[in-house]
């Protein structure tokens, strides 16, 4: 039944989380009435928009979020009617508290803000990110590929990038004698 | 019959042979440690496995001083331009050890980021199966391919000079 | 060689060769010589090292332009710890600014996870950190754990943290070899070498493998720990403390040691912070944080032992504290090896666990069952789901995202080597080029980890 009010998309639901939210989240939650609470296997996980990214995530970071411990992305591919969705955990030594943000990013417009500016550690991350999805990440001081060759086409991790195997190929003729 | 006088301590050989006998035994590996194989091959030359039993332990940090590269874990296709400049650096005569399942034909990892075996950038003399071979694997073959250089058998490259 | 007549000239007078200078007479031959790359336009070049540098470590002004000097160091170089290759940028000895490049052993492991049912994800992560295999299993295992909402027996639990907690000792030996290694101290090499196959026997025994052991798999282990395993234990716990001791005094208090290592490397805990830097490098600049103790797994909070911390966080404090890891890590497996439970090694789920051998013998369902779990997998609900633990290099997470499948859509892993590696350009700038490769081997970074 919280399950519902958690999930309901209207922003004005995010104040009635569960009253076990830590202090530190439901401050931060109330800040930005547009961001939904969603409680994902026992992790506190947050559905934010493009536009309040960046600004949730500066807001987290000065609550006590000190470190950007992983920026990584899901291609939904035709699951979703929007493609990626960013994932950023956070981690905050101060509060010993992960709290995960989801960002949903069309495929169209694939442009989110960097976070480069609050943690230069989301540097690697998020070049990694662009590498492997294809997401333009605005104000990242370095915006190269970083895994693949410079001069790679294509984005490897998204869905409609192929594997990429090859047949292996058995050879009648050329048994070992 | 009055005998003949020879100096003692001689034996006659071809100097092919001698050569051959020579290379085997002082080959001297290229460090090329790639992936996990590379802490095998690592863990052949340390104190327990002592690859200098065999005249190898002299890992060459320079392509220009090894005659061997032993091509440790997967290559990708990043590294394939830097694998080959390498070799091609290495002066001949020169063999390769392709060491493990990823250098040897990929692996578990058919897809796009690795080369689908080291074969297809350079020759390859011995093919060392394993994920990662052992020492003991490693160890065997390099005294298979110091045996089959020693017999004259055919290795690719090293059949050059 | 013909280099006793000398080389006469117009005059009459003989030219003297020197040989020495030159090193040899024979004329340089174009063959197998370096092709040396394009030369990169400049500003190409310093377009990307300059983009590195976020922050203010660096004053631009301090030096004209011409005499800096950009070398290039690897992907091919015996002491960068696999295919890392840097940009330094240095002015005279000191390096101003570096940039690590980085992607040589991408191996796709996040795309080949998405073509690998949940049971056969421990095979490919396990070969991401080859150095820590275990880990890797346990931080993927977990997860899909969380996602199943199954529990795993105490018995499995306890011996994922004895296993794990090996894999620890067994990680720090070869970080502290190759870290004398490359500083010159050979013998730690031949020693931290000599104790690792100590107990990458008993990783042989118990799992089969020496590395890449695919041991650690959804719902417990693969396989009982083998008979004999309390001797086995009770001999590294008993030789591995003495031998560290060994180390110590051979290393702490040696001159050559302290002078290579104090105050090389140094960071600072906010700038650990800020880049995301875990584990040892984290602990050695004085924060006392470790997922074992932050966030426990698999019961590691019933067993007692210390973090160490640092207060310098130079490279001389990173290796103090994989010493005393170590040493704490043996007392976990000793803690371990005493109250092991009893009970199964697996959970007992018919979902995700196969049945019995005996029972596949007798039973046409079992055999239907095991060909099932083994060919099409177990069905994960959906969802997604972060789990990290404290891998011997720092957080190792494992983001997995389930549509209700067989497969995982999406399985990303946290790698702390990546981010680790971050920590070079901020370690190494203004710094001497020599300190370069304590640096880098007080990093432990292993590239496999860092490229996946």
């Amino acid at each position: 039944m919280n399950d519902e009010m958690e999930r309901a998309p209207e922003g004005s639901d995010a104040d009635v989380a569960p009253p076990d939210l830590p202090q530190v989240l439901a401050g931060l939650l109330a800040d930005f009435p547009e961001a939904v609470y969603v409680e994902s296997a026992g992790q506190h996980t947050v559905v934010v928009s493009r536009e309040d990214y960046h600004a949730l995530a500066s807001a987290a970071r000065d609550a006590g979020f000190e470190v950007c411990a992983d920026v990584t992305c899901v291609d939904w591919f035709d699951r979703r009617p929007i493609r990626f969705e960013l994932v950023v955990n956070l981690l905050s030594h101060r509060h010993r508290l992960r709290l995960r943000l989801l960002v949903p990013v069309p495929a169209d417009d694939p442009v989110v803000p960097s976070l480069c500016d609050l943690w230069p550690g989301a540097n690697f991350p998020e070049r990694e990110v662009f590498d492997m999805f294809g997401l333009v990440f605005e104000g990242h001081p370095d915006p190269t590929r970083i895994l693949m060759p410079d001069d790679w086409e294509g984005h490897p991790l998204r869905k409609d990038f192929g594997v990429g195997s090859v047949p292996v190929q058995f050879k009648e003729s050329h048994k070992a004698t | 019959m009055a005998a003949r006088s020879y100096p003692s301590n001689f034996l006659t050989t071809t100097i092919e042979k001698a050569a051959r006998w020579a290379r085997t035994q002082s080959m001297w590996p290229a460090t090329f440690g790639l992936a996990c194989c590379a802490i095998e091959m690592m863990a052949t030359g340390a104190a327990h496995n002592d690859l200098a039993r065999f005249g190898m332990e002299v890992f060459r940090a320079s392509p220009r001083q090894a005659d061997l590269m032993i091509v440790a874990g997967r290559v990708s296709q990043k590294m394939a331009p830097v694998l080959r400049q390498v070799y091609d650096q290495m002066p001949d005569p020169k063999w390769v050890i392709s060491m493990g399942a990823c250098a040897s034909s990929g692996g578990m990892f058919n897809n796009y980021a690795l080369v689908q075996g080291v074969d297809q950038v350079v020759p390859v003399d011995m093919y060392v199966p394993g994920c990662p071979p052992g020492p003991q694997s490693l160890m065997h073959g390099i005294l298979t391919l110091q045996r089959m250089i020693v017999q004259g058998e055919h290795v690719s490259s090293g059949a050059s000079s | 060689m013909s280099d006793e007549t000398p080389t006469p000239t117009i005059d009459g007078e003989p030219e003297i060769v020197d040989i020495w200078l030159s090193g040899t007479e024979v004329p340089p031959t174009d063959e197998g010589a370096q092709e040396m790359a394009e030369e990169e336009p400049e500003a190409r070049l310093r377009e990307q090292l300059g983009s590195v540098v976020t922050d203010d470590y660096v004053d631009s002004e301090v030096a004209p332009e011409d005499e800096r000097m950009i070398i290039n160091m690897g992907p091919q170089h015996p002491s960068t710890h696999g295919v890392l290759r840097l940009q330094l940028e240095l002015e005279g000895e000191i390096i101003r600014r570096s940039k690590p490049i980085i992607g040589y052993l991408h191996t796709g492991m996040e795309k080949t996870a998405e073509t690998l049912t949940f049971a056969q994800g421990p095979t490919n992560v396990t070969r991401m950190d080859y150095l820590a295999p275990l880990h890797n299993e346990l931080a993927y295992s977990l997860a899909v754990e969380q996602l199943l909402g199954i529990d795993v027996p105490p018995r499995a639990q306890a011996i994922r943290i004895l296993m794990t907690e090996l894999n620890r000792v067994s990680s720090h030996l070869v970080a502290l070899a190759t870290n004398g290694m490359d500083i010159g101290a050979l013998s730690m090499m031949l020693y931290g070498f000599r104790e690792r196959e100590l107990i990458l026997e008993f990783f042989e025994k118990t799992t089969g493998l020496r590395m890449n052991h695919n041991y650690i798999r959804p719902g417990g282990v693969a396989a009982d720990l083998p008979p004999g395993w309390r001797r086995d234990v009770a001999r590294i716990v008993e030789t591995i403390p003495a031998r560290i001791r060994d180390y110590d005094d051979l290393l702490r208090e040696n001159p050559i040691w302290l002078s290579r290592t104090k105050g090389v490397g140094v960071i600072t805990a906010e700038e650990c912070r800020a880049y995301g830097i875990t584990g040892p490098i984290l602990r050695s600049t004085g924060v006392d944080w470790d997922l074992r103790k932050a966030f426990p797994y698999s019961g590691i909070d019933r067993y007692e032992f210390d973090v160490p911390t640092g207060t310098n966080g130079d490279v001389y404090d990173r290796y103090m504290i994989r010493m005393e890891e170590i040493r704490q890590s043996i007392r976990i497996v000793e803690q371990v090896a005493e109250t092991m439970p009893k009970g199964d090694y697996r959970a007992d789920d018919r979902k995700v666990t196969p049945p019995p051998r005996a029972r596949i013998d007798e039973s046409m369902e079992a055999l239907i069952h095991h060909f099932k779990i083994f060919t099409e997998g177990f069905r994960v609900p959906p969802g997604e789901t972060y789990v990290a633990v404290e891998s011997p290099r720092g957080e190792l997470g494992c983001y997995l995202v389930s549509v209700g499948e067989g497969r995982p859509w999406r399985m990303h892993i946290r790698a702390p080597s990546f981010y680790n590696l971050q920590a070079l350009p901020v370690m190494m700038a203004d710094t001497l080029v020599a300190d370069t490769i304590a640096t880098i081997a007080s990093l432990d970074p292993v590239m496999g980890d860092v490229d996946r």
